[in-house]
């Protein structure tokens, strides 16, 4: 029970750190798509720097800030050179994949996976929960109460979900519409950036396009947690257990390849059942222009 | 604080909307500006609250001479406005809404007691009851306008413009902003109404201004003015352009409604037990104060929304099952209210607008190929035929004024001879010409046969053009009136209830 426990929280780390980074995007009124490439640029990022500094909390740190700049540049191109926000994040994550392959190369003169990365710890005295959670599964699980916070609690996140809802009632306040935008974008790469990070410290390596469809299923549980921080925490524990149940559940009437499948049906059950009857940031994806 | 306008003038392409215009406001006034469609007034506070700048002329306040670049340094000045189309955010609460942009609270956190407390001191001071935690997408449109007053104030506004601010509000919500304003003035602010209703002019303001094509005509005080003097002021010394009716020649019944009812739902209100018949060559006018179930009758017979009680005919034979296509398919035409939204699709071409709904019909194409010589023949004659001005038909719709975008849906919906037309506000927002040539149209349409049933808020609309007039109060048809014989005066008494529901 506890290996399955521990098995649903390390699964569900990326998935939320992702979920809760596309919540500020999508609050402030724009879609990002790209969080996929981001979990996948971080994944990388911190395996480069873990490898050669020999510390994983570098990684973690170089993560970040590679998913910062990919987010900066989806929020560029959508918002200041008005390209269609999915069609920008498809570009990106597309660029994503290739920039990986190709820098694995330059990196790790390997064109399949990095050498055995060290994972981020705690000091053995903090208990032995603690150190058989991963650090950066914790930190997950603070910046679910940390997000509530700030998109309801701070000045910034009620303009944040002013933006996104109405743009047009903002702006007539005299709020710099993409200014708070943009910010919710590179907080969103922050948070997808560090979700990368576990990845392929958690994994020990950085496999080719580890992401696989990650960001996508936290796009999921964002609509399935109704663009809340408690929400996006429920549905994500709820996908990382699917996942995580392949491991531990032993049917030997179901074929193995059906319970790989089970996360993914799930995802689109769930949403079946929750879309129609929630509603999202009301100016989402929609580009604001000033006339 | 006092705000002085000194020969303020500006103009857009082929308008002049203000011209050489001069007021002065004195601080604990109650001021209405009042003038047709078109006249200016919109404009002339726009320039005062910084969201344009003037041609020429300057802006006063305390005798000192401001610079507006924007709304936000009409703000910073105590100058306030409540727009016509609320500017505020339906998942926000109240307090939220209020306090959005100039929030209270230190190192990034929302103070939200200071906000609802600042919203509590207002409420008070002013009037405006309402619950500053309550979410904005449950108040009425009363309440979601005390919001907007709220936000003015929490601001700081000691100059306040309400853009027509009772043309969404109920006759009771209307006379309870009516309170407010009073008791703003009270409070030693500047109140300025814009209006072109004269009958609530006259019964709040003490100062009545009055603007036509551009022009400050006169400053009356209340006591001066009555209706008749102002109406001369507003339109000018020449006679008022009258339509000319010729009798009605009405046919069979084309539309029979029996006890036609949908329930209230969130944005939609409630229609019971509506009755009427609409004969051929016929206007049957339907006159209501907004929200009364005139969108909803309009959304029936268009088949835009199922009845849930009785039936609606069409030249006897019942409409079930009614969709917009097979309306469509049956003769029945739809004017929507918001041209903009509804009517038109603003970024395709004209050609592509005048064969919205025909796509499929041979005059566009052919088995599913649409055939752009068709289709520009087809656009070329109406665009002639309903007096569209414009040079070529492939510009989009957008480029269009208001009223050659409303002639450009007319000229959909009327060409080839429909039998039943529904007209929602089909003049609302376009200037004087072509508010003339719909007017024209639709009556000359009316002496060929058509069936229109019309819905206006102007009442002189209706008066102009209808054979009779049916009233629709909270969801029901509580009259039905010869248009020849009743006036302004009596309609206004039952659309606001005080007359017909007895009888009815």
């Amino acid at each position: 029970m506890i290996g399955l426990l521990l098995g649903t929280l390390r699964t569900a780390t990326p998935l939320l750190f992702a979920a809760l980074g596309g919540m500020f995007s999508e609050r402030g009124g724009v879609v990002n798509i790209a969080l996929e490439g981001i979990l996948l640029v971080g994944a990388f990022a911190a395996a480069a720097a873990a490898y050669y500094s020999g510390s994983p909390w570098l990684g973690v740190a170089a993560a970040v800030v590679a998913g910062v700049g990919l987010a900066a540049l989806h929020a560029l191109v959508s918002l200041r050179f008005r390209v269609d926000q999915i069609v920008s994040g498809v570009a990106l994550n597309m660029l994503a994949l290739g920039a990986t392959e190709f820098l694995m190369w330059i990196f790790f003169g390997s064109g399949s996976n990095s050498p055995r990365l060290g994972s981020p710890g705690l000091p053995a005295t903090a208990g032995r929960l603690l150190v058989e959670l991963p650090p950066l599964t914790l930190l997950a699980l603070l910046a679910v109460p940390a997000s509530s916070w700030l998109l309801f609690r701070s000045r910034f996140g009620l303009r944040l979900r002013a933006v996104g809802e109405h743009p047009e009632a903002a702006d007539s306040l005299g709020l710099p519409v993409h200014r708070l935008q943009f910010y919710g974008v590179l907080l969103s790469g922050a948070l997808a950036g560090a979700g990368g990070a576990f990845l392929s410290l958690n994994a020990h390596y950085f496999v080719k396009n580890m992401s696989a469809g990650r960001g996508f299923i936290a796009l999921a549980a964002l609509i399935f947690g109704k663009w809340r921080p408690g929400g996006i925490l429920g549905a994500t524990l709820l996908f990382g257990f699917a996942e995580s149940l392949q491991g531990h559940l032993d049917l030997p009437w179901l074929p193995v390849r059906f319970m790989q499948l089970l996360p993914y049906l799930l995802t689109m059950v769930a949403l079946v059942g929750v879309i129609g009857r929630c509603r999202g940031p009301a100016a989402v994806g929609r580009l604001f222009v000033k006339d | 604080m006092r705000v002085e306008l000194e020969a303020l003038s500006r103009s857009f392409p082929g308008v002049r909307a203000v011209q050489d215009v001069s007021l002065a406001y004195e601080p604990g006034r109650l001021y209405a500006l009042v003038g047709e469609n078109g006249a200016g007034k919109s404009t002339l506070m726009h320039l005062l609250y910084g969201m344009l700048p003037p041609d020429a002329g300057r802006i006063l306040v305390d005798g000192r001479p401001v610079r507006l670049a924007g709304s936000q340094d009409a703000i910073r000045l105590g100058i306030g406005m409540v727009h016509q189309h609320f500017m505020l955010v339906d998942t926000l609460t109240v307090a939220e809404n209020v306090v959005l942009g100039a929030e209270p609270g230190r190192w990034g956190r929302l103070d939200r007691g200071a906000a609802r407390a600042a919203v509590r001191r207002d409420a008070e001071r002013f009037g405006l009851a309402v619950d500053p935690d309550a979410p904005l997408e449950s108040l009425s449109v009363g309440e979601a306008q005390r919001v907007e007053i709220l936000k003015v104030l929490y601001r700081g506004a000691s100059f306040l413009i309400f853009d027509e601010p009772t043309g969404v509000l109920t006759p009771q919500e209307a006379r309870g902003l009516f309170a407010i304003l009073r008791r703003l003035r009270d409070e030693g602010k500047t109140v300025v109404l814009i209006s072109h209703k004269l009958d609530e002019v006259l019964s709040v303001a003490e100062i009545i201004d009055v603007m036509r094509r551009g022009r400050h005509v006169g400053r009356l005080a209340r006591e001066e003015a009555g209706a008749e003097r102002l109406a001369r002021m507003m339109v000018g010394r020449e006679v008022l352009l009258r339509v000319d009716k010729p009798p009605a020649a009405a046919g069979p019944p084309v539309l029979e409604a029996r006890g036609l009812g949908v329930r209230r739902r969130p944005g939609q209100a409630e229609l019971a037990d509506v009755s009427f018949i609409l004969r051929r060559g016929e206007i049957l006018g339907v006159a209501g104060v907004e929200g009364n179930g005139q969108r909803e009758l309009a959304a029936l017979v268009t088949g835009l929304l199922r009845p849930e009680a009785g039936e609606l005919r069409l030249d006897g034979r019942p409409l079930r099952g009614l969709t917009p296509r097979r309306a469509r398919d049956l003769g029945i035409r739809h004017v929507p209210e918001d041209r903009q939204r509804t009517g038109l699709v603003l970024d395709m071409s004209l050609r592509e607008n005048l064969i919205l709904g025909e796509e499929g019909s041979p005059a566009a194409g052919q088995a599913g190929v649409i055939l752009p010589g068709r289709v520009a023949a087809l656009a070329r004659r109406r665009v002639a035929e309903y007096d569209v001005r414009v040079a070529d038909t492939r510009q989009s719709a957008r480029a269009l004024s208001g009223g050659n975008q409303q002639k450009l849906v007319l000229a959909r919906e009327l060409d080839g001879d429909p039998r039943l037309l529904v007209a929602c506000h089909p003049t609302r927002g376009v200037d004087v010409g072509a508010i003339e040539y719909i007017h024209r149209t639709l009556l000359a349409k009316r002496t060929r046969g058509l069936a229109v049933l019309l819905f206006s808020s102007e009442l002189s609309e209706l008066l102009a053009l209808s054979d009779r007039i049916g009233v629709l109060y909270r969801g029901r048809l509580t009259a039905v009136l010869d248009a020849d014989v009743v006036d302004e005066e009596t309609l206004g008494l039952y659309i606001t209830g005080a007359r017909g529901v007895a009888d009815a």
